[in-house]
């Protein structure tokens, strides 16, 4: 087991809890950016998806995760930042800027639904956002000028510096460039959490009386995490936009945003590691299904038939499982199987166990 | 004249969202969990009635098979509880809410495997029957579905208002612990609330298979219940209702006057106005907690 | 010089009336204790104070500024903490974190200088670490500095709202029933440190408390109230000794 002495303040203010863990964090991210010379292009590509499916977890992980706002509309984000920064490029803005401001103008979407938003709580919000995600569907459609209506939109590649950058004539390098915005946004995230505003996030979460007895003013924490969630979520819209080519109305429906939520619940709630380990899922699970079917295909004879809602249906089994027997999500899971070896062999089932809490209605607010 | 026709269209259209938000309520009345699945019970219900009585399928005397799905709404309801939600006891609404968007997702792909994606009707002794009423042609399912659902929704008010299981299921929402030391059973009220709720959601989608045909997606209407329930006020059951009505009559309208692809967000909109200027809907029961 | 004032002050809720007419002062340095029976409006003095009702009628000032000019956050800004009856912690953060917060008022990086992390945010969680490594020490919580507040028993969740309201750096602090539910030695603990809160810290006390033992122990001056009125103000003896409110609480002699 390794035990961390702590001697200076600095270490706790480090993103990292020794150098060991800087070392294999380090590891990691030299192995993935490598994934063009260790994977094929179908692989890649899947990869990529992993990857923006993470950012988008990790803008919905800054809502509902660290500050509890129950978001079931991120979609309708995800979709501004994508025709944000299609209609910049379009009207001959260079993507280097066209993206940085896909996100921002993202961010000031998500402060005007928040600020009509402050007062609602917890399944309120939930179904709120939800309806807004609905709606965007249709007012892509009503916008037609503007978005190409039903017929969509279709973005080839994007120069950065004289470099084509696109999903399939250069996806390494579409590949590292979702890479470079996943580690900033990971980056900003960490270093959110160790200071004030991520800490009046947590705070605004377990306790809004409290919060706000130490000063923190809760509608203006809320509509700034509003803001930070929905510029990355608008990030993550944007490369949805050019890993998919060509998109339009349906591409970001209401399902979209389910599906988001489900994934940062199945990753763990309240960790960054919870983004990418719900994106991991989010992104295999079909490819996991396909080939299983193939095996089953050729293990018990019959042909290959495509089920329709499968996908959705695992999914929903796999979340429902999460919930009931480990809902701290995947993240959670691996806490306790690494403190079991930490502790090898004095771990005690106990360990993680959560207070019983009784209901309280929450008809008082 | 033609308006009148809307209206009653909508009316009836609008007794199908409002019997399932009534399930919503029932359950958040009981339980403070909110069933985003309750759409997809009532779709689960209206393809086990089709199962029961349709000739492809079992072929059973429709009014032989009512009894027999509705029990089987109750049962499944029941097993729900006492199976997952129940395991959820003391947890947050949230982790509910999720599950049951979860188990609509299943519950879809289950129904799909079973009874495919071709959308089906209800043979029903009502069908092709009409209602003539002074210049107005009423279908016959349409004046059953608005006699149903007006004697349910005072039925359980009555029920909940009025007889005592019914206020002990209310005390158990506010404050379980407490209920508890009220000698409350509030496990077994849970219970029979979901099943109740089950059983809501069976004939709500038998009225809604004998109107219209359904099949799996169906059950994603439950989204627009779910607006009615909100708009009519969380925890009211004339009130959930009510909001049904409004949805189900504000659509043809929008439909018939405001230029198309605006229609469809009629619903919303108005959703989206009353949660924010009266977030507790049009019958708030929301307090102020105290420290 | 009096810290805090009440004038006046009237809060109904619908037809009941809460608090009634209300005046006392608060003066800067002492420990002020405030008792009554259950619903006499004790804690309501406090949320009046946090700003979370507005009375109906009164005024409530602190250190010169009116409490009702300013929003529910802005209260902990002039130098006001509190705890909470029921604990209010931020549960699912360590005790660390939950100290930190308390700094939170603070703060004077931006988002834009916290996101980049730079050299003066860094030298901001310094300093604050620093500050809150004291009140650590002097409450002895080092033990369960990065344990979950969710793991806790509740003995030492009554110390740690202590704690996270001293790292607001108050001028007045406010607790609610400090004692209630604690043990005896606990209630021990609890009175030494509202005296060391008071003298070596220098911070006045309110506070809302139910044990006589711990009220007489420790305030120089106690308010009684009943149905929102006061009955009585003075030294504790004098409050305890006072025929109205020994009535209140045995009811008419007969």
């Amino acid at each position: 087991m390794r035990i961390v002495f702590k001697t200076d303040y600095m270490q706790d203010i480090r993103p990292w809890k020794d150098s060991f863990q800087l070392t294999m964090y380090l590891i990691l991210l030299v192995i993935v950016a490598a994934a063009p010379w260790l994977l094929d292009d179908f692989y890649l590509g899947e990869l990529t998806n992993v990857l923006i499916w993470a950012i988008a977890g990790l803008g919905l992980m800054i809502l509902t995760g660290h500050t509890g706002q129950v978001s079931l509309g991120h979609a309708a984000f995800l979709a501004f930042g994508c025709y944000a920064n299609v209609i910049l490029i379009e009207a001959g803005v260079p993507f280097l800027i066209a993206f940085p401001l896909a996100g921002i103008l993202t961010g000031i979407a998500g402060v005007t639904v928040a600020i009509p938003a402050l007062r609602l709580h917890g399944i309120y919000l939930a179904i709120f956002t939800m309806a807004l995600s609905i709606l965007m569907d249709d007012v892509i459609v009503l916008a037609e000028p503007i978005t190409g209506g039903v017929a969509g939109k279709y973005l080839g590649g994007v120069e950065i510096f004289g470099h084509l950058v696109d999903r399939w004539a250069t996806p390494d390098q579409f590949f590292w460039l979702v890479l470079i915005v996943a580690i900033f946004v990971t980056l900003g995230y960490i270093n959110l959490l160790r200071a004030p505003l991520g800490r009046s996030f947590i705070a605004v979460r377990d306790s809004e009386v409290s919060a706000q007895a130490m000063g923190v003013d809760v509608a203006k924490t809320k509509t700034l995490s509003f803001a930070l969630s929905c510029a990355v979520t608008g990030w993550a819209g944007a490369l949805m936009g050019l890993y998919a080519g060509a998109f339009n109305n349906e591409t970001f429906s209401v399902i979209i945003s389910i599906q988001l939520l489900m994934m940062i619940v199945i990753g763990g709630l309240g960790s960054i590691h919870g983004a990418f380990l719900g994106a991991i899922v989010i992104g295999f699970l079909p490819q996991f299904l396909s080939i299983s079917k193939e095996y089953v295909a050729a293990a018990f004879g019959g042909n290959t038939v495509a089920i329709p809602g499968l996908e959705f249906g695992i999914f929903g089994a796999i979340l429902i499982c999460f919930i009931l027997f480990e809902p701290m999500g995947m993240y959670g899971r691996w806490l306790k199987i690494r403190t079991w070896f930490e502790l090898f062999p004095f771990y005690r089932k106990d360990m993680f166990k959560r207070q019983k809490s009784y209901l309280k209605t929450e008809r008082l607010r | 004249m033609d308006n009148a026709q809307l209206l009653i269209s909508g009316l009836a259209n609008g007794c199908v969202y409002g019997l399932i938000a009534l399930g919503f309520v029932l359950i958040y009345k009981a339980t403070e969990a909110v069933n985003f699945a309750q759409g997809d019970f009532m779709m689960l219900g209206a393809f086990v009635t089709i199962g029961l009585t349709n000739t492809e399928y079992m072929g059973l005397p429709f009014w032989l098979a009512l009894p027999i799905s509705l029990g089987i709404m109750g049962a499944l309801g029941y097993l729900l509880d006492r199976l997952i939600i129940r395991r959820l006891f003391g947890e947050s609404q949230t982790a509910v809410v999720i599950l049951t968007i979860a188990l609509g997702f299943v519950i879809r792909f289950v129904a799909g495997l079973i009874w495919g994606h071709e959308p089906q009707t209800l043979q029903n002794p009502l069908a092709g029957k009409e209602v003539r009423f002074g210049g107005l042609v009423l279908g016959m399912e349409d004046v059953a579905v608005i006699v149903v659902t007006i004697l349910l929704t005072w039925g359980l008010y009555v029920f909940f208002s009025k007889t005592r299981l019914g206020l002990a299921m209310q005390g158990a929402s506010q404050n379980q612990l407490a209920a508890y030391y009220m000698g409350i059973p509030v496990k077994r009220v849970q219970g029979i609330i979901w099943a109740l709720a089950g059983v809501v959601a069976g004939i709500a989608g038998i009225l809604f298979a004998a109107k219209g045909s359904v099949d799996p997606t169906t059950g994603l209407l439950g989204i627009k219940a779910f607006a009615a329930a909100v708009i009519g006020g969380f925890g009211s059951l004339p009130g959930a209702l009510a909001g049904g009505l409004i949805v189900g009559v504000i659509e043809p309208f929008a439909s018939r006057y405001i230029a198309a692809g605006y229609s469809q967000i009629a619903p919303y909109a108005l959703l989206l106005a009353v949660l924010i200027f009266r977030p507790n809907g049009l019958f708030s029961q929301v307090r102020v907690k105290k420290v | 010089m009096s810290m805090l004032e009440f004038e006046n002050v009237t809060l109904k809720f619908g037809g009941l009336t809460a608090v009634n007419d209300l005046s006392f002062e608060v003066q800067e340095g002492e420990v002020f204790a405030i008792v009554g029976p259950n619903g006499a409006g004790k804690s309501t003095v406090f949320n009046l104070i946090s700003r979370f009702y507005d009375p109906y009628a009164g005024s409530i000032r602190f250190d010169g500024h009116d409490l009702l000019q300013v929003k529910p956050s802005g209260v902990a800004e002039y130098g006001v903490a509190r705890t909470f009856q029921n604990i209010e912690l931020f549960e699912h953060a360590t005790v660390l974190q939950n100290l930190l917060v308390g700094r939170h008022r603070h703060r004077k990086t931006n988002l834009v200088s916290e996101i980049l992390f730079t050299p003066s945010a860094r030298r901001q969680e310094l300093e604050n670490r620093e500050k809150v490594e004291e009140i650590i020490d002097f409450l002895d919580l080092q033990a369960f500095r990065d344990k979950m507040i969710s793991g806790l028993p509740y003995g030492v969740r009554k110390v740690v709202e202590v704690a996270r309201a001293l790292a607001t750096d108050p001028k007045l602090l406010l607790l609610d029933e400090p004692a209630s539910g604690l043990s005896v030695e606990e209630t021990t603990d609890m009175r030494w440190w509202i005296d060391d809160i008071r003298r070596q810290m220098g911070i006045t006390v309110l506070m809302v408390e139910h044990d006589m033992g711990l009220v007489s122990g420790v305030s120089d001056r106690v308010l009684a109230m009943a149905d929102g009125a006061k009955l009585a103000l003075g030294t504790p003896a004098e409050v305890q000794s006072h025929p109205a409110v020994v009535e209140a609480y045995l009811g008419k002699a007969s």
